[in-house]
């Protein structure tokens, strides 16, 4: 029900926060300064895709989109707690955001042109390389994506997902039927009823949302990825500062996996000569203030959450019940995508 | 005399006079209203460019770049989204118009059958109402959907209806006339009876005011209307074939198809707008005072006159007021289409287009527009209807 409201929700304090006395006060004032006053970050994310962002049984975010918040957060307070999180299902979140509801979107979005220049958006970091597959039935004996034409696909609504499959359908000349949803769990629920043929959605979700299914082993991904779907963090346009804190955090996880700087080891490697890890941590210069942070920001990060390996292993990779390959989330040094700017 | 010393009292100064005081004042505020709201509006303009939030409609003539699993008119991804909210409002106002037949019948049917004299039928009746109307209707679409439609059969052992129509989970499946040259003389036809159906009305009751005789006016309306298209239809060749759905790889073509979308919604709407009119038409029933129909009886009408001439244009004066809130509210609560995924105007076009473009607020206040202007229509049509089976003082 609340999807319903949401969007004259989100009309609404867009009004207002426009049309207000304070011409410009509610985007131009930093968005540090205000997480700073509430004593918490509000994190947009994802309602419920296993291993990217799902409560769990008691109630706890857990997830790889859900560890980013928590990065940001370590970085402001020390404490990877200070976050509240409002699920936001793919056609909310961008007014959620817009409207200030949320002070970063970090709920697998993919950065496209028009989301950046054409609504107002900023992405900056990737902390997810994805792309588009499809998920049928193994009764239906399809090996290929191009054997579906006739079929019915359930997909999200305002979702890149929803687009890339008009756009496959069409290069390849081929009928279809799209029965879209506005949650991802009604889709896959009619899915799993018999409503579609198939189920499309980014790959790394795919393999999150068979496990929800009533027969998960009757179900096959099929091999073509249709899309490139970078993922990462939004934030509004005009405040660049939060801009630079946000992939900035992003950086500094992919820097110490690249040095071998873990959860574990954070404190040891505080006497480790390397100048790259010194600056990383802050012993020597100090390359927090211009984020509005302390000198010992990344060092937080790493200390409360760990670098982007752990994260990625604990949570989708080899640790995790999704078991996903690192890819082309590997780092550069492993014929990954992965490469973070140096600090210095 | 007192006439005359009126006009020559000399005039008062104008903001003596309540008129043009009145006039200026009202005029004044309605400037400085008008004054603020455009204030309000440049400057929320100005902060959405600011952050570069789209402002103008520039997004109407972009492609759309996604399908759409009903639409009634030619609509494909690369189609504009103004096409988007074409379809979407064609979409709202076919389950809406269908919606609101369907109730209607039931629900006269329904309230009719409270008041029957059999035990059983008023008792089921009963249950009816009282079972529809105190469970959300969010959750009987939703019923609809998950439980009843979606637990149907894949295409490949759907449910036939003797081999012509068929029920899946992909929908149902009918069979759809298809026109073949020369069905315009069934068209003519049609027209012609209609209106001579209605001439021979207009004369049956002249003819009755003036006479007092009675002309079978059922049957002859059944004749021009029903009677001459299928003169028509026989002397042309039976032009109009029918198409049956086939099984064909994942799913039935031919035929007409309805999804599993559009049924849930419209059986969910109709059976709950119907409980509720049905109480409507009782209570309108129930308002006409008992000794109508007692001197109607005494008058020696028998029952069915009794009811079409006295009860029923009675009660329709207690009914027609709150059916126009039902015929609203079935037309709102289509937006609940979302849940389910029918792409209604809210569903495709606030849903999904703004998502896409980000003009959230040309977009809302669109919607808005048009929920407000088919209201509006509803009711107008509606009151005028009342307007003339209210009381006339003869
Ligand atoms: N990366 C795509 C799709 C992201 C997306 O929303 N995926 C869906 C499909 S599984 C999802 O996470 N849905 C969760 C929900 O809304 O409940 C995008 O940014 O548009």
């Amino acid at each position: 029900m609340t999807r319903n409201r949401r969007p004259l929700l989100a009309l609404a304090t867009l009004a207002l926060s426009a049309s207000a006395a304070l011409p410009g006060a509610a985007f131009a004032g930093p968005t540090l300064d205000a997480v700073k006053k509430r004593g918490e970050l509000v994190c947009g994310s994802n309602p419920g895709i296993a291993g990217f962002g799902l409560p769990d049984d008691k109630g706890q975010w857990k997830g790889f989109d859900i560890e980013f918040c928590r990065a940001i957060a370590s970085a402001i307070f020390n404490d990877p707690s200070k976050v509240r999180f409002t699920p936001l299902s793919a056609k909310d979140r961008f007014t959620a955001l817009q409207s200030g509801e949320i002070d970063v979107l970090s709920r697998n979005t993919t950065w496209t042109q028009s989301r950046e220049v054409g609504q107002g958006f900023e992405f900056g970091a990737v902390t997810y390389y994805d792309g588009q597959g499809f998920m049928v039935r193994k009764k239906l004996n399809v090996n290929s994506a191009l054997e579906l034409s006739g079929a019915s696909v359930c997909v999200q609504q305002g979702t890149t997902t929803e687009l890339n499959l008009a756009d496959f359908f069409r290069t390849h000349n081929m009928k279809y039927e799209s029965v879209v949803f506005a949650t991802a769990d009604e889709g896959l629920k009619a899915y799993d009823t018999g409503r579609c043929d198939s189920f499309t959605t980014d790959m790394s979700q795919l393999y999150g949302e068979r496990t929800k299914l009533g027969n998960p082993e009757d179900h096959v991904i099929l091999p073509e990825v249709i899309s490139k779907e970078p993922l990462g963090p939004v934030v509004r346009q005009g405040d660049d500062q939060w801009f630079n804190l946000v992939k900035w955090t992003h950086y500094a996880m992919l820097i110490s996996e690249e040095l071998a700087v873990t959860k574990a080891n954070v404190d040891e490697k505080l006497k480790d000569p390397n100048p790259e890890i010194k600056r990383l941590l802050g012993v020597e210069g100090d390359f927090g203030a211009g984020l509005g942070l302390g000198k010992d920001w990344a060092y937080r990060i790493i200390k409360n959450v760990g670098n982007y390996g752990e994260v990625f292993d604990r949570n989708v990779g080899a640790g995790s019940k999704l078991k996903i390959q690192r890819g082309l989330n590997a780092l550069w040094t492993n014929k990954g995508l992965q490469y973070a700017p140096p600090i210095r | 005399m007192s006439v005359t010393t009126a006009s020559a009292a000399p005039k008062p100064k104008i903001w003596n006079d309540p008129f043009w005081r009145g006039l200026i004042v009202q005029g004044a505020l309605l400037v400085v209203v008008l004054f603020l709201f455009a204030g309000a509006v440049i400057n929320a303009r100005n902060n959405m460019q600011a952050r570069g939030i789209p402002t103008d409609f520039a997004f109407w003539d972009r492609p759309a770049s996604f399908d759409i699993n009903q639409t009634l008119i030619p609509y494909s991804a690369t189609s504009p989204n103004s096409q988007v909210f074409w379809v979407g409002l064609l979409n709202t106002l076919l389950v809406a118009g269908l919606g609101i037949v369907l109730s209607t019948v039931i629900g006269f049917a329904v309230g009719a059958a409270r008041l029957s004299t059999s035990w059983l039928v008023a008792k089921l009746a009963a249950i009816y109402v009282e079972g529809i109307r105190n469970v959300p209707l969010l959750l009987q679409i939703i019923f609809w959907y998950n439980v009843v439609l979606g637990n149907l059969p894949h295409p490949r052992q759907a449910a036939p209806f003797l081999d012509i129509a068929f029920l899946s989970n992909r929908g149902l499946f009918v069979p759809a006339p298809v026109f073949g040259p020369g069905s315009n003389a069934i068209w003519i036809a049609l027209a012609i009876g209609i209106v001579g159906a209605v001439l021979f009305r207009i004369w049956a009751a002249k003819r009755q005011r003036e006479t007092g005789q009675q002309a079978p006016v059922g049957l002859i309306t059944t004749a021009f209307v029903l009677g001459l298209p299928l003169v028509a239809y026989l002397a042309a060749g039976r032009p109009i074939g029918v198409d049956y759905p086939h099984l064909k790889g994942f799913n039935f073509t031919g035929g007409q198809r309805l999804t599993p979308e559009f049924v849930a919604l419209l059986l969910a709407l109709t059976l709950y707008t119907a409980a509720f009119i049905a109480e409507i038409v009782r209570s309108g029933i129930l308002a006409v005072p008992k000794g109508q129909s007692e001197a109607a009886a005494a008058l020696g009408l028998r029952a069915t006159p009794t009811r079409k001439l006295v009860i029923m244009p009675q009660a329709m004066r207690v009914i027609i007021p709150p059916l126009i809130n039902q015929y609203l509210n079935l037309t709102k609560n289509s937006t609940l289409a979302v849940a389910i995924g029918y792409p209604d105007l809210f569903n495709v076009f606030s849903g999904t287009v703004l998502n896409n473009t980000g003009a959230a607020v040309q977009i809302v206040f669109m919607t808005m527009a048009v929920y407000l202007v088919v209201s509006l229509i509803t009711s107008a049509v509606m009151n005028a209807y009342n307007a003339r089976m209210s009381l006339r003082e003869r």
